[in-house]
């Protein structure tokens, strides 16, 4: 019926003549696919060096040498090294008037300004290094004190001198101290001790993560004994020994969709469940913990599934064959053989977890807190959430320590990803 | 700590119980050489089993319980001044006494707050002797009586598999004990909500200004202003949803059907674990990012080409968003695209067609399906997006569609609302619950969508 039939050399022609064009279009698609990954790839590599760049100056500060006058009469007035003779002592006037002799303030507006250009923390440090080694009792030593953070971005660079004196954060007086004492070579740009050591501060010279890492440590830690076993169990009995009936059925609908709620309804039901109606108090790692137990625990159980699945039937047969009980082979070839499996899925859960804000937010973790917890019941804080608060002060220097925080997290994360993948090739089988 | 010492003893209690369990078959079958049914273990790790399991159960309730209890029996010791006082409130009351046995004391409480904490301290403190000796008696009565059914006859194995495979099914049964969680912990307040503010104009309202009604009554002027339409939030969430998605969805599948079709294998080991990093990265990295590099590079180069755009605005937060889910794309996306049998490809080839062709024409229809779930779960985890939205996207709640102002979204909003001192019962707090009951069926709803549709397209290959 078709009249239309095209002889076969004009086919060929047409075919010929449209083939350039329809490469060119296959180019195309390959281009826009190339262009696609390396927008991605671009973008990765601007995050980190941005971060990266921001962040690195974070790790250091300046310090100012002084040489300290170590008078036990003054630092010490009872002479037992306690921390009550020590808050009575006057260290931080010793700093003080150790500062005075080299920049020689005049009259007492310039006094109580280059009393300021020492960190707040003068008097803690001065303490505890005599605490530490009570020799220094009675010479006279150089000792490194942090400066203020509005000096720090000064000497950086952020303030500058040119600034009429009106509009920036500090005076004249303080930039000709600051040259004095630069003119001494007093000043030292030096790895600083804060940000590793120091605790949630509301100075930013001072400020560190010492106390956000223990509680995320602690905060991991509960996550993991928690969901790991859990995990575990679920996936075990899911694949092994549940019968496929409406109530397995059921919970494989639930665990997809828990895996789907946004992790801040994790935070609200944390807040509703154990704070209101189990009476624990807020803050705490252990409620922290548990949150994100049950948040991570779609993680490990899909992945625990996966590697339970992936042991041949033939390993079990042959446990079956030798007169094993069903709990055997589960607990003797089954777990031990998808071990890597699901160690890599726990992994990854818990990088999750230790990347997680949101939730802790709601269970009150994101109070200001400058003791270090000790135990899961001790208020605290954790990283990433340290480094939301920092990223909302206006203090000029709380941007490089919430990089140079940020550059820890994600060097925690790196490495326990690479641990995961490493694991994966090293351990698992291929049947 | 005391928590820690009893749980210790509980466990130490149940571990010199497996030692008497198994040298007791152990006697039964060297000494009296009796015929035992399971290995010596078997019976130590019953005895175990019967002394911990009861003692652990019930020191989980009991410490559960306490605090509840205790927050009813206190309610005898408010005074009736206190009780009968215009904006009495139980449940500040009962945080007010809380705080003070936990030695968190801001300004001067009251002298009964402080009368009331003595009396729950030493509640406390009798609850922890009764719960230790009741826990101490229980492991070992239990022990005890497990280790009486010791006997050549009895099969401890099958007895000890028996409550294995039970607690195995119990804690299976925890994800649906967290979704009924979920679920109860927003609804229960959302009620209490939609009785103070009328359903219609929580869905249809315009204008979302939340107010603490302390505000009110302190007479600050504001009585009446609090309004709450969340309008301006889904309107909000909408605009930096669609932002993230008009960056996500071209790259992520032109990156899938690179990754999948047209990349060497070397090539796909390299860039598919390079886009999934970006999955990994911590959203308030992502969050910090925005707020501090891109919000003010869009305000520079718009001022550069005279526009106004706010210091914090829809369009940061939509683009850094939308990076963030470009692997949520490409990785499902990849996978189905996988998934499709390769007869489909070579048939398109045999017929002469280009890679191009088969791509588009053919494999890309028949993964239509499973690339549409995969997008449909990239809008879900959009609309739950908190941090980026939280550090970069403001909380005015401006109903605009300029994505270049500053919105606010449905998980911000829960954010600002909830961390920090909430006054219990305030509309402005259970309207919280309300935004988060319905963040969750809008993400729930979509999953189960795109799980039905990724159902749908398995069974057509199968």
């Amino acid at each position: 019926m078709n009249n239309k039939l095209i002889n076969p050399t004009r086919a060929s022609e047409i075919v010929r003549n449209s083939i350039a064009k329809r490469r060119a279009k296959d180019n195309r698609l390959k281009l826009y696919g190339r262009i696609a990954i390396g927008f991605a790839v671009c973008f990765l590599i601007f995050l980190f060096s941005s971060i990266f760049i921001k962040g690195y100056p974070g790790f250091f500060q300046y310090y100012v040498t002084l040489d300290i006058n170590f008078d036990r009469e003054r630092i010490d007035p009872q002479g037992d090294l306690s921390d009550n003779s020590l808050f009575n002592g006057e260290a931080s006037k010793i700093v003080n008037e150790a500062l005075f002799t080299i920049i020689d303030p005049k009259g007492r507006k310039a006094k109580k300004q280059a009393k300021k250009m020492v960190s707040s923390g003068k008097d803690v440090r001065l303490t505890n290094l005599v605490k530490s080694n009570p020799n220094l009792f009675g010479t006279i030593s150089s000792v490194k004190f942090a400066l203020d953070d509005d000096i720090d971005s000064f000497l950086r660079g952020y303030i500058k001198r040119e600034t009429p004196e009106s509009e920036r954060r500090i005076s004249d007086q303080i930039i000709k101290f600051v040259d004095k004492l630069d003119k001494e070579g007093r000043i030292s740009y030096e790895f600083s001790d804060y940000i590793l050591n120091g605790s949630a501060s509301g100075n930013p010279e001072m400020a560190g993560i010492k106390g956000a890492f223990f509680g995320s440590i602690l905060t991991l830690s509960v996550c993991l004994l928690i969901a790991f076993p859990l995990g575990v169990a679920t996936a075990v009995y899911l694949e092994e020994v549940a019968k496929k009936n409406k109530i397995t059925e059921l919970i494989e609908v639930n665990i997809n969709n828990l895996a789907a709620v946004p992790s801040v309804v994790f935070g609200i039901m944390g807040l509703a469940i154990f704070i209101s109606i189990f009476g624990m108090p807020r803050s705490i790692p252990l409620v922290g913990g548990m949150v994100l137990a049950l948040m991570t625990l779609p993680t490990i159980i899909i992945s625990s599934r996966a590697a339970i699945r992936a042991v041949p039937p033939s390993v079990r047969d042959a446990a079956y064959g030798i007169g094993a009980s069903k709990l055997q082979v589960i607990f003797h070839h089954v777990i031990p053989l998808a071990m890597p499996g699901m160690l890599t899925g726990t992994i990854i859960g818990m990088a999750q977890a230790l990347g997680e804000t949101a939730p802790l937010l709601m269970i009150g973790m994101v109070a200001f807190i400058v003791d270090v917890p000790n135990s899961v019941m001790d208020p605290g804080t954790v990283l990433p959430v340290q480094i939301f608060m920092w990223a909302d002060f206006a203090e000029r220097m709380f941007i490089q320590k919430t990089s140079a925080a940020i550059i820890i997290l994600l060097g925690f994360l790196i490495s326990m990803n690479a641990f995961a993948i490493y694991l994966r090739k090293k351990l698992e089988r291929r049947w | 700590m005391f928590n820690f010492y009893l749980l210790l003893l509980i466990l130490l209690i149940s571990f010199i119980f497996f030692y008497f369990g198994f040298r007791q078959a152990h006697i039964l079958k060297t000494l009296q050489n009796q015929k035992l049914h399971s290995l010596f273990h078997y019976y130590g790790l019953y005895v175990l089993l019967s002394s911990l399991l009861p003692s652990l159960g019930l020191y989980f309730v009991l410490t559960i319980c306490d605090d509840v209890v205790f927050a009813y029996m206190i309610k005898i010791y408010i005074p009736l001044d206190v009780l009968n006082s215009k904006d009495y409130n139980f449940n500040i009351v009962l945080a007010q006494i809380k705080n003070s046995v936990d030695g968190l004391i801001f300004g001067a409480p009251p002298q009964w707050v402080s009368d009331t904490a003595e009396i729950w301290k030493t509640w406390v403190f009798k609850s922890n002797i009764v719960t230790f000796i009741l826990c101490f008696i229980t492991s070992i009565i239990s022990g005890y009586f497990g280790f009486l059914k010791i006997n050549s006859k009895f099969r401890s194995r099958n007895a000890v598999e028996r409550i294995i495979m039970t607690l195995l099914a119990i804690s299976s049964v925890i994800a649906i004990l967290t979704t009924i969680a979920i679920i109860f912990s927003v609804i229960f307040e959302s009620i209490r909500f939609f009785v103070l503010i009328p359903f219609d104009e929580f869905l249809f309202g315009t204008v979302w200004n939340p107010q603490f009604e302390g505000a009110e009554r302190a007479g600050s002027g504001q009585e009446g202003l609090s309004q709450y339409g969340a309008v301006p939030l889904f309107a909000g969430t909408f605009l930096i949803s669609f932002i993230a998605l008009s960056v996500s969805i071209p790259i992520g599948l032109f990156s899938a059907i690179y990754l999948s079709e047209y990349a060497t294998s070397k090539e796909r080991a390299i860039f598919k674990p390079l886009l999934e990093i970006l999955a990994g990265i911590p959203t308030v990295v992502y969050g910090f990012f925005a707020a501090l590099t891109v919000a003010p590079f869009l305000r520079s180069s718009g001022s550069f080409f005279g526009l106004d755009v706010a210091s914090e605005s829809a369009l940061a937060a939509g683009l850094v968003m939308g990076i963030m889910i470009i692997p949520f794309i490409s990785s499902l996306s990849d996978d189905v695209i996988n998934a499709v049998p390769q007869s489909l490809r070579d048939a398109g080839y045999g017929l002469g067609s280009t890679k191009n062709e088969t791509v588009l024409k053919i494999v890309l229809p028949a993964a239509l399906p499973g690339v549409v779930a995969s997008i449909i779960l990239a809008v879900s985890r959009a609309v739950g997006e908190t941090m980026i939205v939280v550090m970069a996207a403001g909380l005015a709640a401006n109903l605009t569609a300029n994505p270049l102002e500053a919105v606010t979204t449905v998980t911000s909003q829960i954010v600002t609302i909830l961390v920090g001192d909430q006054e219990f019962e305030s509309a402005k707090t259970l309207s919280a619950f309300a935004l988060a009951l319905t963040l969750i069926i809008i993400t729930l709803g979509m999953n189960f969508y795109a799980l039905h549709i990724v159902k749908k397209y398995k069974e057509q290959y199968e």
